[in-house]
């Protein structure tokens, strides 16, 4: 029994919840799946008073079709996304994704928002989420509204949500037409956290030219990153004159907080995140190209 | 601060306590239950030597409180085998194939393999090494480990308890 004292609560419903967060102030924080937030405590990097479990909420669960969109309540496991057909069909980028998620035991307790909410930039969620545009579903006191994933991601493990919102459920936007998506990692052991990532979405017109693409950036800042640069370098352009180490190096080129640890210096971790972009766009082109 | 009544099904057995809301499930099982089959390795989620079945998902005890499993049926690596002591499939298959040595990571290798095999009957090599990834083995290595899979796949085991 590691972790610091704390009081208990475990409300029913979203409101019940939002009163409770605001009630309690800044110290109480919100636990989910905890894979992230119990490690922290029993290591003791984070201390609340008051731990507010919405891990009973049946209004933060499910996978639904919403407004052309896919929802998906804060509260669904990676499991669950894992073996969901709609997010199979739907937001293929979210499903190749989430086997790269921890360890199987861990997606059966880990929630997706859960994961965007403690906003690691080495998890690949955050990364997912801000590279399809998706939007936040956030529930405070002042009621509902909606935060782009642009405006989401703030700092390492930390978001422009208050501490008296939660996170209900994050809408993903539905790519259509001729599409590809990939994710690449390297890490240096499987389900380990990754020294660079990317995703990639990609979608060509009739003519092969790049009709839009999206790259998200796992663990080369400070936030999940999204390589905007290089993406609009490169719409237009047919596949056959864009060269895959180009678009790697495009994507890291403006990087500026590139984390620097034990496992790797910041020029390394650039490097290997410019190979997984090319990666990642070599099998997104291909997926889109021949279906 | 306040403690908290749990109730829950272990092993098929009803367990009640007061717990205070830190204890982890891993701690309720050893020390309030007395089931010290499940071994805490590095009590922040890494090791995976605390896995148990929680409603029939494998988990990592250590990073679930006993709280939050209120009203959970949990098995622990006590509730596999038989009561007479006869192994399980995949237990017998370690042991076949040299898949322990000291034995502390085992029942959480045992844990989760019995899930593993549940849900993925006929696994490829590349899906029992990622099944296994979740588990670390610090003395046996883990060809064995790896081999005892293969073995009780190929038997046809479908992660029986």
């Amino acid at each position: 029994m590691k972790p610091v004292s704390f009081e208990y609560h475990v409300p029913e419903t979203i409101d019940d919840a939002t009163k409770l967060l605001a009630e309690l102030g800044d110290g109480a924080k919100v636990l989910a799946g905890g894979q992230s937030l119990i490690p922290m405590m029993a290591l003791r990097l984070a201390v609340f008073e008051h731990l507010v479990d919405v891990g009973r909420i049946a209004e933060l669960q499910g996978i639904e079709r919403r407004e052309g969109g896919l929802w998906i309540g804060a509260g669904t496991t990676a499991a669950t996304v894992e073996a969901s057909a709609d997010v199979a069909s739907m937001v293929p980028l979210l499903a190749k994704a989430t086997p790269l998620v921890g360890h199987f035991q861990i997606r059966n307790r880990g929630t997706l928002g859960g994961s965007i909410a403690h906003a690691d930039p080495a998890a690949e969620y955050p990364a997912v989420a801000l590279a399809l545009d998706a939007s936040m579903d956030v529930m405070g006191p002042k009621g509902r509204r909606t935060i782009a994933a642009r405006d989401f991601f703030e700092g390492h493990w930390s978001t422009t949500m208050e501490p008296d919102d939660l996170l209900v459920g994050v809408s993903f936007p539905v790519w259509s037409g001729r599409c590809g998506f990939a994710v690449e990692e390297f890490a240096r052991r499987h389900g380990d956290f990754s020294l660079a990532g990317a995703t990639v979405g990609v979608q060509l017109d009739g003519a092969d030219r790049v009709r839009r693409c999206a790259i998200g950036l796992i663990s080369l800042g400070s936030t999940p990153e999204r390589a905007g640069a290089a993406e609009t370098e490169i719409v237009g352009r047919p596949i056959t004159e864009v060269d895959p180490g180009e678009v790697g190096r495009l994507a890291v080129a403006g990087l500026e907080a590139v984390p620097a640890d034990l496992h790797g210096s910041a020029e390394y971790r650039k490097r290997v995140g410019a190979a997984m972009v090319a990666r990642a766009w070599t099998a997104a082109i291909t997926e889109a190209r021949d279906g | 601060m306040g403690e908290v009544l749990v109730e829950l099904t272990v092993n098929g057995q009803l367990r009640e306590a007061t717990v205070e809301p830190r204890l982890t499930l891993a701690d309720f099982l050893r020390e309030r239950c007395r089931l010290t089959g499940t071994h805490l390795g590095c009590e922040h989620g890494v090791c995976g030597a605390c896995t148990v079945l929680v409603d029939g998902a494998a988990v990592r005890s250590c990073l679930v409180f006993a709280v939050q499993a209120d009203g959970a049926e949990v098995t622990t690596i006590e509730g596999i085998g038989s009561p007479d002591g006869e192994l399980s499939a995949i237990q017998s298959a370690l042991r076949d194939c040299h898949g322990l040595q000291c034995g502390f990571c085992t029942p959480g290798f045992v844990v989760s393999v019995s899930a593993f095999l549940r849900d993925h009957p006929n696994p490829t090599d590349q899906e029992i090494r990622e099944a296994l990834s979740g588990n670390l083995c610090r003395c046996t290595g883990y060809q064995g480990i790896v081999k005892a899979v293969r073995q009780a796949a190929d038997a046809g085991h479908r992660g029986e308890l």
